[in-house]
């Protein structure tokens, strides 16, 4: 579905990865780890087309993302949930609708959706801030909106950028554990995160792969964490 | 998005889609003004323009019977100067038909001088010939010349003369208008240009998150594109009405007593007045369409 072909991607002058590989196998797990400023988010970002490699090949869903246009990327991010790392929201509409906008932008908003939209709400447990807007919310449930949203078009693949960035340790661990049932439902999930200790606790719950950017590459890491 | 769905949508409108551009105050009522003002203008504008067409078509008809020959001569000489007139017109190179007024005819020319019950008989009033030239025109010094010489009590009064540049700045007085319409068609657009890339640039932020939740171009676009032709639409539609009242209040000149006439509306001159708004949502359209794709093109 996503597949990434020795790409190397500079900014400026300086060369941000280089010589990397990766295909997304469905139904897999992935941690992207990485010290900051490695490109974890650059990666994601080459991974859901929002950027283009500047060299090498990258795939999606069987389509050259040099050659697809505008409204292909638009098609291609419902097919993709992303949880941004500063999870974006329309700070005028309350929640409900901002977890269904994806739904509202593809002219899927039905009323059997919105049976579907409270399932969902409560899955993240934000039933009861359906109404508020978003900057009422406080960043752990941001974060589960953001998942949420994410999730809501059935995406076959979710990439989240520092999904427990800002959130405490349990709230973390509940992220963690709404995405291992995703996986579980046989979504490919791509995490990017540089927090061990999450990627350790995940262990139990799922087989997880641990990809490692370092020195401009992708490792595949070993299971010593 | 296929067009007719997009068409409807704009008529019928799509809530959600206009949910998701925040509500801006101080731009929409901005667009509003620029759009009455325009449409207010444009009524004016219209006016003149079929008002000049009007007089130039008036003046053009009446050229048609661009000359007459008055001959005056004593009572028992009249009608054989007339004959010989007649003749004379009929061999000219470029005049089309000559006609002696009728009596009858000639007290209704001079009815609104000297009213209707005037005996004309009695008086010695000259005869009149109404000459129609052809497209070519006659030569007028040579006829006078000639008529000089066979007919010593006629006068050819050209009103070719004087009507033809009345015309022509009447006709040019209407291409000044239709010209006046296109540039206020124009500097609206331009404004709206501006409004909607200034609320473009203010809802950068919504157009992102839009764009990274798999929003097509033309579902952000529409979100924007409706919001300023429904601003167009009701700003002309004040516009136009108030234009047209007060076109309606001017002091009534009387049609046939000149050459000027009233600065109104006339037949299809009101359907022209009723397609000011929908010209002006059209233009919204276009413009607000054009600016949002230029600006969804600049983003990634």
């Amino acid at each position: 579905m996503i597949e990434l072909e020795k790409i190397a991607y500079s900014y400026g002058g300086g060369e941000l990865l280089n010589d990397v590989s990766l295909k997304l196998a469905p139904g897999s797990f992935h941690f992207l780890t990485g010290p900051s400023g490695s490109g974890k988010t650059t990666f994601l970002k080459l991974c859901y087309g929002a950027l283009i490699p500047t060299a090498g090949q990258v795939q999606l869903f069987g389509k050259d993302v040099r050659t697809m246009t505008r409204d292909d990327h638009a098609m291609t991010r419902r097919q993709i949930g992303v949880v941004h790392q500063d999870c974006q929201f329309l700070d005028h509409l309350p929640l409900r609708e901002n977890v269904a906008l994806p739904l509202t932008v593809s002219g899927r908003d039905s009323l059997e959706q919105h049976s579907n939209l409270k399932e969902l709400l409560s899955w993240v447990g934000l039933g009861h801030r359906a109404d508020a807007l978003p900057p009422e919310l406080s960043g752990g449930e941001r974060q589960r909106a953001a998942l949420a949203r994410a999730v809501i078009m059935s995406p076959d693949v979710v990439l989240a950028d520092e999904p427990t960035g800002n959130v405490d340790w349990e709230m973390s661990q509940r992220l963690l554990q709404l995405l291992v049932e995703l996986n579980k439902m046989g979504k490919t999930i791509l995490i990017a995160t540089h927090d061990l200790n999450l990627i350790r606790s995940a262990k139990h719950h799922v087989q997880a792969r641990v990809l490692r950017i370092s020195g401009r590459k992708l490792q595949l890491a070993g299971a010593d964490l | 998005m296929s067009k007719a769905r997009r068409l409807s949508s704009l008529v019928v409108g799509d809530v959600q889609a206009d949910r998701v551009v925040p509500p801006t105050g101080f731009t929409a009522q901005l667009t509003l003004f620029a759009a009455g003002a325009m449409a207010f203008l444009a009524v004016f504008a219209l006016a003149l323009s079929l008002a000049s067409g009007r007089l130039a078509a008036r003046w053009g008809a009446e050229l048609a019977q661009s000359a007459t020959l008055r001959i005056s001569a004593p009572t028992e000489q009249v009608d054989a100067q007339t004959a010989v007139a007649l003749s004379l017109l009929e061999s000219t190179p470029g005049v089309a038909s000559a006609r002696a007024l009728s009596a009858a005819e000639q007290r209704e020319l001079l009815a609104p001088w000297f009213g209707p019950d005037l005996p004309i008989d009695t008086l010695p009033i000259p005869q009149l010939i109404e000459i129609v030239e052809t497209d070519e025109g006659y030569d007028a010094a040579g006829l006078r010349l000639r008529l000089q010489a066979e007919v010593p009590g006629a006068v050819l009064d050209d009103h070719t003369r004087w009507r033809r540049p009345l015309e022509k700045a009447a006709t040019r007085l209407r291409l000044l208008g239709w010209v006046s319409i296109v540039l206020i068609g124009a500097a609206m657009a331009a404004m709206i240009t501006l409004a909607a890339n200034a609320a473009l640039a203010a809802n950068a932020q919504v157009i992102s998150v839009l764009r990274l939740i798999g929003a097509q171009d033309d579902y952000i676009a529409s979100a924007f594109v409706r919001r300023f032709a429904l601003r167009a639409l009701s700003g002309s539609v004040v516009g136009t009405l108030v234009g047209a009242l007060a076109i309606l209040l001017l002091p009534s000149s009387q049609e046939e007593a000149g050459f000027l006439t009233g600065l109104g509306f006339e037949g299809v001159g009101w359907f022209f007045l009723a397609l000011i708004p929908f010209v002006a949502v059209g233009v919204a359209y276009l413009a607000t369409g054009a600016a949002a794709r230029k600006t969804l093109s600049e983003l990634s």
